[in-house]
């Protein structure tokens, strides 16, 4: 008898685990749970908060007086605010298609050498993994007026540059930005040259096109969706670059180089909460714009 | 037609190598500087970088070797700064736990946004993109907002929670689990499997990868915060070693040098085993949907 029960008991557990299993209701059940622990951490720390700071963007610092869109105004109309936004949006226009001819160009030539290419791929990605605060005494003896770039610079007849109290320190920035994600966005030019069919490479050869032809018909085409992308990605990495800034620099940097984020730390110790957080949603609804057009733009060049 | 080769290496690839050397020389460069700067003493060092570091006349230098390698600047860090280990020890309680929540809590939901249909996926999807694309100056004030909230300032969790909760590396380890094969998955389940014991047993062997890829990213983002720690941490008795080090360099050239390798080490031990899984969680964010 106990026999019986047992085969029973078994038969009962496997249909009904497999009725789980391939039950759609299992599955959303089972995605629930998954999903339950990370989607609550999002909407307390991420979503719900950043809903709370678009509603205070319309009130006043206590977040009891409607103000509507006086916050904006202010933000819009702020010295510092214009200064931090143009010199943002002039670091961006310099440095992401600087980045992306400097990165393409890197990631033809690894490609060109290969199976050599390793050693140089490593060596441009190790600058991502170098912390910035473990390189902060070294830019400053790099940059500093009577620094070793400023040595070096003498030995080829040229007059000191004070990097850091003049407008080359926004140059200065340029680099280091341009040190730090070379590797990373070279990666993604990789990924993308390995997408591109290699016969039609053969074939262009077999045509008798040069070098110059195929990057042209061949390289450029195949790459238009992989450019949206690698320009996204370099752009919100252009906003990491205020740790360098602020690390070389301090909290109050050369005018040059006086981004977003000085000015959100600046408002955030004086606690001018709507400010921010006006500036917050602007900055939001700007990002998003921006990505969705690129991505629109290169996803129909294809 | 036989390529002309020295050392296995083909001449044609000549120009290309002398190109792309020139341009690693700025990273060898760097890390060459550091390890050399570490074993330096005080003397020479405020000789060759005090000019521009320690206020001294003259202009700064840097030779190729240390004239008397030392380790006496990394002795002395070892023994007579207590404070470092406290800003070593608090760096590592920023990092540890918030890169297990990351796989603890972003794994199992990877999981479900990558593999199991379910109303939605594809919204919820776009909101992990969404928010993996927003830089800090975006989520610095809605984070504010909870953690003042939650009465967090000033504690750890101020920085660990939301780095836990992060969206990035959900999105990488979706990347990863995108490639286990769904036949496999329906074949468990017909032999009776349940989904947490095919997330457990097909899952994350499969998808380990993508889970390193998330670890090795988590570790390189959270070993140097600096904006998130500036912001939460005002007690600076909580200050990882990215907030310390630039505080010191003036004052204490030798120790400054020494504890910034000590920063760099761990983050390039990191890198040289998980270059591998590094480059695999950048593509990650390239493959489309």
């Amino acid at each position: 008898m106990s026999k019986t029960l047992k085969t029973i008991l078994q038969r009962g557990l496997k249909s009904s685990s497999n009725a789980t299993a391939k039950g759609k209701r299992g599955e959303g059940f089972a995605a629930l749970v998954f999903l339950a622990p990370s989607f609550a951490g999002i909407s307390l720390f991420f979503l719900a908060p950043f809903v709370d700071t678009v509603r205070r963007s319309f009130f006043d610092a206590l977040g009891i007086k409607f103000i509507g869109l006086d916050g904006y105004v202010s933000v819009l109309k702020n010295n510092a605010f214009r200064l931090a936004a143009a010199n943002t949006a002039k670091f961006v226009a310099v440095c992401i298609p600087a980045l992306l001819a400097a990165s393409l160009g890197i990631a033809l030539l690894v490609r060109g050498i290969r199976p050599w290419g390793k050693v140089f791929k490593t060596s441009y990605l190790l600058p991502m993994a170098v912390p910035v605060a473990s390189i902060v005494l070294l830019w400053q003896a790099l940059f500093h007026k009577h620094g070793l770039a400023n040595t070096v610079l003498a030995r080829f007849g040229v007059l000191p540059v004070d990097f850091m109290g003049t407008s080359a320190a926004f140059w200065v920035l340029i680099f280091t930005y341009l040190w730090k994600n070379t590797g990373y966005d070279m990666v993604l030019w990789l990924a993308g040259l390995d997408g591109i069919s290699q016969n039609l490479y053969e074939a262009a050869k077999v045509d008798g096109a040069n070098a110059w032809q195929i990057f042209v018909n061949i390289t450029m085409p195949g790459l238009a969706s992989t450019t949206g992308l690698v320009a996204i990605l370099s752009l919100l990495n252009g906003f990491k670059v205020f740790r360098e800034a602020y690390l070389v620099a301090g909290s109050y940097p050369h005018d040059s180089i006086y981004l977003l984020q000085h000015l959100f730390n600046n408002w955030y110790q004086n606690l001018d909460i709507s400010r921010l957080c006006a500036a917050a949603a602007m900055l939001c609804a700007v990002l998003l714009a921006i990505i969705l057009l690129v991505l629109r733009f290169f996803t129909e060049e294809v | 037609m036989k390529e002309k080769k020295i050392l296995g290496f083909p001449y044609k690839f000549i120009p290309k190598a002398i190109m792309l050397a020139v341009v690693a020389l700025l990273v060898w460069w760097v890390v060459w500087f550091m390890l050399i700067g570490s074993l330096m003493s005080l003397e020479e060092l405020e000789a060759t970088i005090g000019p521009a570091l320690a206020g001294i006349e003259g202009d700064a230098t840097w030779p190729i070797l240390p004239a008397w390698p030392t380790l006496q600047p990394v002795v002395e860090l070892l023994l007579d700064t207590p404070q470092f280990f406290v800003m070593f020890w608090n760096t590592f309680k920023l990092v540890v736990p918030s890169i297990l929540g990351q796989l603890l809590v972003g794994a199992p939901a990877a999981w479900a946004l990558s593999r199991l249909k379910f109303k939605g996926r594809k919204a919820l999807l776009t909101i992990y993109i969404a928010l993996m694309l927003m830089p800090f100056q975006v989520s610095m004030v809605p984070n504010f907002l909870v953690i003042d909230k939650l009465g967090l300032m000033d504690t750890l969790w101020a920085v660990v929670l939301p780095f836990a909760f992060s969206a990035y590396p959900v999105f990488i380890m979706v990347k990863g689990f995108d490639a286990v094969p769904k036949a496999l998955l329906e074949a468990a389940a017909i032999d009776g499997a349940s989904h947490f014991r095919i997330f457990i047993s097909i899952g994350l062997p499969l998808g380990m990868p993508g889970i390193l890829s998330a670890l090795v990213l988590g570790f390189l983002e959270c070993w140097s915060a600096i904006e998130q720690p500036m912001t939460f941490f005002k007690d600076p008795s909580l200050w990882p070693l990215s907030l310390y080090l630039p505080q010191i360099v003036a004052e204490k050239l030798g120790l400054a040098m020494a504890a910034s390798l000590f920063m760099l080490a761990p983050a390039m031990l990191v890198f040289l085993f998980g270059q591998k899984y590094l480059e695999l969680g950048i593509q990650s964010a390239g493959l489309k949907e």
